[in-house]
């Protein structure tokens, strides 16, 4: 085993070089992409090493120039400061960081900001109605569907997309379409109660 | 109408649901650095060189911080004791590596991408030593030098001769039962943001105790404690994880002090297997001896948990075989053994959690030994006093727990076990569920405004049990306030002191210490009424005297007085920080957990038809949250019982798998909403004024074994080893 | 993540000059891409999204009888879309069994199949010897936690499953893949779509650099079929073993079987001795069980995933029944 790992360091050290020689430093400026081969110049020019990101949220347009390996979750959080969304995972694995876009439940974490160019994103801080609540964050709080609330802001994001997606015509299928969606204090006979409600109200 | 009793919505509601509840990652400050911690990739040995050029190559990253740039610890800290400083061992003093995924550089950067990025590429050279394994570390007993977590409870117990009545007893039962390493998966990973202001330190931060944070942070930098501020008015999901003071968030506010701007850290959910403790994997030699009648005549409990190299984290499993159960002869040990991994730590029901799954499966197998229902074993032997010292409980109404979940569950009418439905083998299980009572020394203050509003403040933080709902109604039972008129202002530690949200003891203590501010506050109100306190009453925002009353205004504008403010306490004897229970009445809650499974033995697949717990746990203040609270504990269990482990990779001397798709939690479609709580009507009258103890945990316990019990009664087989997964059910 | 640059593809001919360069990774639903890059699986300088190109979505009938899915349609849209759940309910069930709602509102059935394995030794950030991260530095699963790992076609560089439920119900449907490159494109069969290790440990699938899956194509319907899927919680998890099996049937007399098995070796495991010897068979006979014991007797176990043999046996067996009550 010994042998094993001390070859296998010597194998990450030399894959560390070959990736330390085509860095690329990115910044304000847009560099041309390390590319060998001349014929394919034009196309590869066609890289954004910084882009410029127009992202309509809760209703309200946003411009921003972000680096592409930003995700759509860093972007809500960090540069916008719709600090609702919650990052649970980082990895797709929780659904904490549930929002719409264009009006389908997705996972935030797991979509590049730069691929929500000119679509519209609706998180949490968008569904309240002025001093009216959406019937989805009412039937939460009368059902007692949350106890930390930190995985609340994607269970009812999530629940809204559930709704408008049809898929609540029973507690059995509430639970199986709304289990993207981990909540570990454990709310989730109140959250599928919560979620029946509000599909009955709507209906 | 009583305030108290009544389920009312949650206060904090409004916040939760719209995203306005803010968690410390969420209280991003201007000018903050991001920070990005880098982890040991090694068990053992030491930091060679750490070569960080390609990581400061990148723009948007401002330094990588290493051993040699931190401050260096206060002796103060010295003064600080293990717990509610996790470990005394504090990353990046030294080169010294003790454990896969210790932190070993700090990557500050202006953006969260340039410092991620950045951290994959700081060069780390390590000098590797031989690692210790602690699944298969000897046995040692623990050191009462190597932290206080070995000194929280009795190491060893002996009362009678278990050994020998054990031996001598007519039927026998019990077994070695094994439970894996569990992380808490609290939805929120932990964070912290660190704001030095010259002298003053500020943090948001993820936690279960401000003061603790306060207190630590205070000695590492050798500064006064009232230099410090915390600031956390909603924790997301702590279970034991944020309990203690852990060692990135004393990182955090040192690089602040290095680099003089906040820096903002978020661990990752891979950092939160490595970071931050687990509760241990564990091995119970559960032995019981009981006469032909069903009566326990010798009990011996003795527990094994894995431990750091840094400190001995006792899992002190063996409390239940001491307390559960009424028997002459107890016999009780904790051992531990010692290995190169993350600190364990408390998780949501220590102690009770891992000993109640080892003695309850332990008491079904004797209850089958004897032929007998596994219900009627427990009524056989039910402990009308502590077995431990004999000494009468604060209160116990398990009996009726006991007879009320039967008639709820059907219990004495349930179906003969391994009753077909379709392919599932239908199974019934039941199991005690019982922790103990931990109280808190706590303060907290009541502000009574002339428009009839009153406002309380302590420094308690909100992890989901619902503080800020229930100390209103506390408050505006003894005020006559609607409990919407009542606004609890907390998470802060500049606010008079609260014990912590651990141990279930938040409400018992400072809902106490709100009671009796209010008290005070009602006094103080009476007499600027010119009446006697004991003659008044108060109802909607008025006093009353007689026949005569009037309003809160009234008595404030006349006395030319804005607010009426007191303090309240909750005292424990010797002034003691804490305790479990008084010492004439050992506190504990109890409660019975029944559980019907399916088991389809082709396919090894378990599922959860329906439970019902009922709880013998003090005055419930608020039924509504209370239900909400064993629900998650239930859940809890579940996962412990079906599905949670987080393995201990041998060979690479790390955590296997560091994410939420390797390590399964429970999810909605497991939970069928046929979970059935109820409580018993009880007061309990030496606890404490309120007559309340706690929930948060009792919930959890129990659970497992009644589902192992319950796959008993479906299959004939029993599975001694959590978690109980497809391979161990599959029909040979 | 490592930084990386980024284009929008505008039309299939654009992705595939653009997906042609030299590391450079093509971005569609990216629930994969995106932990790729973060865990350092993949390091691309470049990233073609082709979520904009049209003509890619849909789902359309064949005149042969069967259908074609467009690679770019949501996991949820093909899974819910009145053909396939009508006519290919292996499919639709393997769909809706995969993931969750949110990421089966992103993942698109073209990039399904390019999942790699969810061996915790390959996800893991540290270093870790494993063949599929750093060719020729081992195997750490084949000594390690493999309860979870294959018990077909493993060798010791690579013990790994492909962990994807939908590639196993096209698997057992004969689908194939339609790929178009620089040269033109292939037609590949879902069944022999990922790389054995014996053929290349290091390798997940045959798809090359710079080929792009434009569709999938099935044969003619498959009503009487089913996905069954073994997993500890009951959703939003990894197979443990999952079985895909449609039948044609002449009363109860069984004419034809495709049985495929997931999550047992790095490819959707045909059962093709078992399809054999279930010809003919009666539902309901012990020659059923016979038929499926036939197909394992090239299976071997790991030193901790014995019981996977049974299981699959068994998951083969309950997913029959399933599928003649389809």
């Amino acid at each position: 085993m010994e042998s094993k790992m001390s070859e296998y360091q010597t194998a990450i050290s030399r894959r560390d070089l070959m990736r330390g020689s085509a860095m690329v430093a990115a910044g304000a400026m847009v560099v041309a992409p390390v590319d060998t081969a001349d014929a394919s110049e034009p196309v590869s020019k066609r890289f954004e090493a910084l882009a410029t990101v127009q992202v309509e949220v809760n209703g309200v347009d946003h411009q921003l120039e972000l680096q592409p390996r930003v995700t759509l979750l860093d972007m809500l959080r960090e540069r916008l400061q719709f600090t609702g969304t919650k990052k649970g995972c980082n990895r797709g694995e929780c659904g904490a960081c549930t929002v719409l876009l264009d009006g389908r439940r997705v996972n935030a974490c797991l979509v590049l900001a730069v691929a929500a160019n000119k679509r519209k994103v609706t998180t949490i801080e968008g569904l309240v109605d002025g001093p009216h609540l959406h019937p989805v964050q009412q039937a939460f709080i009368d059902h007692d569907a949350f106890q930390c609330g930190f995985c609340t802001s994607g269970q009812i994001m999530s629940a809204v997309g559930c709704i408008a997606e049809g898929h609540t015509g029973s507690n059995a299928e509430i639970r199986e379409w709304m289990s993207g969606n981990i909540c570990r204090c454990s709310a989730y006979p109140q959250v599928a109660a919560a979620v029946e409600a509000a599909a009955r109200e709507k209906v | 109408m009583s305030n108290l009793g009544q389920p009312i919505t949650r206060a904090d509601g409004a916040v939760k649901v719209t995203g306005i509840a803010r968690y410390a990652g969420d209280q991003n400050q201007p000018g903050q650095l991001h920070a990005v911690l880098v982890a040991s990739t090694v068990p053992a040995g030491c930091v060679s060189a750490i070569d960080a050029r390609a990581a400061l190559a990148i723009p948007g990253v401002s330094r990588v911080l290493v051993a040699v740039d931190m401050p260096r610890v206060h002796a103060d800290l010295d003064k600080i004791s293990v717990p509610p400083l996790a470990t005394r061992f504090i990353p990046m003093q030294s080169h010294n590596i003790v454990h896969e995924g210790q932190p070993v550089a700090i990557v500050l950067g202006e953006s969260l991408e340039a410092a991620e990025a950045a951290a994959t590429i700081v060069r780390v050279t390590y000098e590797r030593a031989a690692f210790i394994v602690p699944e298969t570390a000897a046995v040692v007993s623990a050191d009462p030098k190597k932290g206080s977590y070995s000194m929280s409870n009795a190491l060893e117990f002996n009362k009678g001769n278990a050994l020998a009545a054990i031996a001598a007893a007519p039927v026998k039962a019990g077994a070695a039962y094994t439970q894996p390493s569990r992380h808490a998966n609290p939805m929120e990973p932990s964070a912290i943001i660190a704001v030095w202001k010259g002298d003053r330190l500020t943090v948001y931060d993820a936690v279960q105790h401000l003061p603790a944070v306060q207190n630590v942070m205070a000695a590492v930098f050798g500064l006064p404690a009232t230099s410090i501020r915390v600031v956390s008015p909603h924790t997301g999901g702590g279970f034991g994880a944020k309990a203690f003071v852990w060692p990135h968030e004393i990182l955090a506010a040192m690089a602040a002090k290095v680099v003089r701007r906040p820096v903002k850290l978020v661990l990752t959910r891979q950092q939160m297997y490595g970071m931050v403790g687990p509760q241990p994997q564990m091995v119970h030699d559960v032995h019981l001896g009981a006469g032909a009648d069903g009566k326990l005549l010798g009990v011996g409990h003795a527990t094994t948990n894995i431990t750091g190299v840094t400190e001995d984290y006792v899992e002190f499993g063996a409390v239940p075989g001491r307390t559960f159960y009424a028997c002459d002869n107890i016999t009780t040990s904790q051992r531990v053994r010692r290995g190169n991994v993350t600190l364990p730590t408390f998780m949501r029901s220590p102690w009770d959690g891992p000993g109640s799954w080892a003695l309850g499966s332990a008491m079904d197998e004797l209850a089958r030994a004897l032929d007998m229902d596994p219900l009627d074993l427990r009524l056989i032997n039910y402990a009308e006093t502590d077995p431990e010292s004999g000494k009468p409980w604060s209160s116990k109404k398990l009996r009726e727990a006991y007879e009320e979940g039967a008639r709820r569950f059907g219990w004495r009418t349930r179906p003969k076990g391994g009753t077909r439905d379709g392919h599932w083998r239908i199974g019934y299980g039941v199991a005690d569920c019982s922790q103990g009572q931990a109280r808190f020394h706590s303060t907290a203050r009541i502000r009574l405004k002339a428009d009839g509003t009153a406002q309380i403040e302590s420094s308690f933080c909100d992890i989901g049990t619902g503080p800020a709902t229930i100390f209103p109604q506390i408050a505006g039972e003894v005020l006559g306030l609607d409990p919407k008129r009542v606004t609890a202002v907390a998470g802060d530690s500049d606010l008079p002191y609260s014990g912590p949200t651990y141990g279930s003891g938040t409400t018992i203590s400072t809902g106490a210490a709100v009671q009796q501010a209010a008290q005070r506050v009602r006094a103080k109100l009476a007499r600027l009424a010119g009446w006697p306190a004991e003659e008044i009453t108060m109802r909607d925002g008025q006093i009353i005297h007689g026949d005569k009353s009037r309003t809160i205004r009234e008595v404030l504008g006349e006395a030319g007085v804005a607010e009426l403010v007191s303090d309240g306490t909750f005292d424990l004897p010797g002034g003691a920080p804490v305790d479990m229970g008084p010492p004439e009445f050992p506190a504990r809650t109890f409660g019975v957990i029944f559980v019907e499974v399916g088991v389809d033995q082709e396919l090894g697949l378990l599922r959860l038809r329906r439970a019902t717990g009922v709880y013998s746990a003090g005055r419930i203040i608020n039924p509504r949250t209370a239900r909400s609270q064993m629900i998650g504990g239930i859940v809890w269990g579940w996962g412990m019982a079906a599905m949670e482990a987080s393995h201990f990779e041998p060979a690479l001397g790390r955590w296997l798998a560091k994410d939420l798709a390797g390590v399964p939690l429970p999810v909605n479609a497991d939970i069928p909403p046929e979970i059935d709580v109820g409580f018993v009507d009880e007061f309990d009258a030496n606890s404490g004024p309120l007559g309340a103890k706690g929930i948060g945990e009792l919930g959890a316990t129990g659970v497992a074994a009644a589902v192992a019990n319950a796959v008993y009664d479906a299959t004939g087989l029993r599975i001694r080893d959590l978690p109980i997964t497809p391979e161990k059910i599959l029909a040979v | 993540m490592r930084d990386f640059s980024y284009a929008q593809a505008t039309s299939r001919a654009d992705a595939i000059a653009l997906a042609g360069l030299p590391d450079t990774m093509v971005l569609a639903g990216g629930t994969e891409l995106l932990n790729w890059t973060r865990i350092g699986v993949v390091e691309p300088a470049r990233i073609v999204d082709i979520t904009r190109i049209s003509g890619m979505e849909g789902v359309e009938a064949l005149p042969n009888g069967g259908v074609r899915i467009g690679a770019l349609t949501k996991l949820n849209d093909a899974a819910q879309h009145p053909l396939i759940r009508a006519s290919y309910p292996v499919l639709s069930e393997a769909i809706l069994k995969s993931a969750s709602a949110q990421i089966r509102n992103l993942a698109t059935v073209g990039g399904n199949p390019l999942q790699r394995v969810r061996c915790p030794y390959f996800r893991a950030d540290e270093p870790t010897p494993c063949n599929k991260r750093v060719p020729g530095s081992g195997c750490a699963a084949l000594h390690g936690f493999n309860e979870k790992h294959a018990i077909f076609g493993w060798t010791k560089d690579c013990v790994a499953v492909h962990p994807a439920d939908p590639p196993v119900a096209l698997a057992a449907l004969d689908a194939v893949f339609i790929t178009e490159d620089k040269n033109g494109g292939r037609r590949l069969a879902a069944r022999k779509f990922n790389v054995l290790p014996s053929e290349d440990p290091t390798a997940h699938s045959v798809l090359r650099h710079g080929e792009l899956i434009v569709g999938i194509e099935i044969g003619g319907p498959a009503p009487k079929s089913a996905y069954l899927k073994i997993r500890e919680r009951e959703s939003y998890e990894y197979a443990t073993v999952s079985a895909a099996v449609a039948l044609d049937l002449d009363g109860d007399v069984i004419r034809r079987a495709r049985v495929a098995l997931g999550s047992v070796a790095m490819q959707p495991w045909r059962l093709d001795e078992t399809e054999r010897r279930l010809v003919g068979q009666k539902l309901g006979s012990p020659a059923i069980e016979a038929a499926v014991a036939a197909g394992f007797v090239d299976a071997r176990p790991l030193s901790s995933n014995t019981y996977k043999i049974k299981l699959a046996r068994n998951a083969a067996l309950r997913a029959i029944e399933l599928a003649a009550r389809a």
